[in-house]
């Protein structure tokens, strides 16, 4: 009798598993924060409904929604992975909305002595890495990347790169001293003030928007609509902006 | 296709000197433990054998924590020189920590399954210490380490969440095989993704055949 309390044991963590109620909101790494503070308001208002939130690179979760994984609604910090999905029938597009903006920053080691004041100072010889998030599969870094080719600096600065999978990974080789400068959205920064110190605010050629949808293969439709008018009404916005996100 | 040789001979290059500093530091640290009698040996043991049950994520913290530039270790580090995170260096340190326990836990058996009576013999008859472990201990156990050794190339060669963790997505400088393969599919390149998993896959097994075939005809010869 000696697997009865493996058994108990296993009964136990079945019983928490997913139930009916359950909406799955994939969103960027970028809106981590801010949506948790947004589910809970949203379940508040919502008391059978519990808001289960899945964060990684917009990307990932596009191609997650695009092999069946079974979210409801998808968040995305640009429009490329959301016209991604679109091409790949995985999100409404009857539902696609812009809910917030951002500015993308470049951030320094709060301790650091090198004089970076714009992204030009990258050149330096002094500076030996930059983290941004791969521009493959990171909105961040297609929007650094962007920045930076406007500029006429990407290939200078991508010469010392650190990839990141996501905008939260960029922001903690930063704050750990572990790169000399980052390229991270300006909530994320404000996210670890004590760590990190924001050197300039970098132009990107397109606006820096983030679009939500309801997914095509939902099973909960109506009430991922619900969600997403939420997240775009007085109460979302205001949740939203007090994270440091700008309206549309 | 650089693309595809650059992270493999990168990932070669690691898991050859992961394996190399294992063997060094598992048998050392094999014989040292299969000839220590205390009850403290056990727990050594244990904590040894930590990375084969850890998350790899969990020691890839540990060695960001330890070693990096802000780590416990790291001033220490930088005055010598050395730096670990994001280099080649890194991963192979990452590497060498994940298949540590799998050098380590074959030499200890075989280090044990050696009879005592031969390395007794050979003292009588004038051996010294390092003699006794360098021609009778070692010869002895070589076939369990060895085949240790392989199962850590083999692991080193897959190593990926601690060495993703300390070394970064450098391409050209620190994405290995596996990290690519990481990247390629995050990215959507599905059939960059397949070609690198064919080629991992291959030289795992060739890797594996090769070393199996080569290794038991040469300790035919060496067998007493």
């Amino acid at each position: 009798m000696r697997l009865r309390p493996f058994v108990a044991l296993l009964l136990l963590t079945g019983a928490s598993a997913a139930s009916a109620a359950d909406l799955v909101v994939s969103a960027a790494s970028s809106l981590t924060d801010a949506f948790q503070a947004v589910g809970k308001a949203y379940e508040a208002k919502h008391p059978g409904t519990h808001v289960v939130l899945n964060f990684a690179a917009s990307d990932v979760l596009l191609r997650q929604i695009a092999s069946g994984a079974p979210a409801d609604v998808f968040a995305s910090a640009d429009q490329t992975a959301m016209d991604k999905a679109v091409a790949a029938k995985a999100i409404d597009p009857a539902t696609r909305k812009d809910f917030a903006s951002n500015r993308l920053v470049l951030v320094v080691p709060q301790d650091s002595k090198a004089a970076i004041g714009s992204p030009a100072d990258l050149k330096a010889d002094s500076v030996k890495r930059v983290a941004y998030g791969d521009p493959a599969s990171v909105p961040v870094g297609r929007y650094t990347k962007a920045a930076l080719e406007q500029q006429g600096l990407w290939d200078a600065v991508s010469a010392k790169g650190v990839l990141a999978q996501n905008v939260r990974q960029s922001l903690d080789y930063v704050a750990r001293g572990e790169v000399d400068a980052g390229f991270v959205f300006a909530t994320d920064a404000a996210i670890m003030k004590d760590k990190v110190k924001v050197a300039a605010t970098v132009p990107t050629p397109k606006p820096i928007t983030y679009p939500i949808a309801v997914v095509a293969g939902s099973k909960q439709p109506a009430d991922a609509a619900a969600f997403e008018a939420f997240v775009q009404s007085a109460e979302g916005r205001k949740i939203l902006s007090g994270f440091g996100f700008e309206a549309p | 296709m650089d693309s595809l040789w650059v992270p493999l001979l990168l990932t070669l290059k690691v898991a050859l000197w992961a394996t190399a500093l294992n063997l060094v530091l598992g048998v050392a640290v094999a014989f040292g433990l299969s000839r220590w009698r205390s009850h403290a040996r056990e727990v050594a043991d244990a904590i040894l054998t930590l990375p084969l049950v850890l998350p790899p994520t969990v020691l890839g913290y540990y060695l960001l924590v330890l070693l990096g530039r802000r780590g416990v270790f790291g001033e220490w580090l930088d005055r010598l020189g050395i730096e670990l995170v994001f280099t080649w260096q890194g991963a192979v340190v990452a590497s060498t920590l994940v298949a540590f326990p799998l050098v380590h836990k074959a030499a200890r058996a075989a280090f044990e399954a050696v009879d005592p009576q031969l390395e007794s013999a050979g003292r009588v008859l004038g051996l010294r210490e390092a003699a006794v472990f360098f021609r009778i201990s070692l010869p002895l156990a070589a076939r369990g380490i060895t085949a240790g050794a392989l199962l850590a190339f083999a692991r080193a060669m897959g190593e990926f969440g601690a060495t993703l963790m300390i070394a970064g997505n450098l391409p050209g400088r620190t994405q290995t095989l596996s990290v690519a393969i990481y990247a390629a599919v995050q990215a959507g390149d599905d059939r960059g993704a397949a070609i690198m998993v064919a080629v991992t896959s291959v030289t795992c097994v060739v890797a594996l055949l090769l070393a199996g075939w080569l290794a038991p005809a040469h300790l035919r010869r060496s067998r007493p």
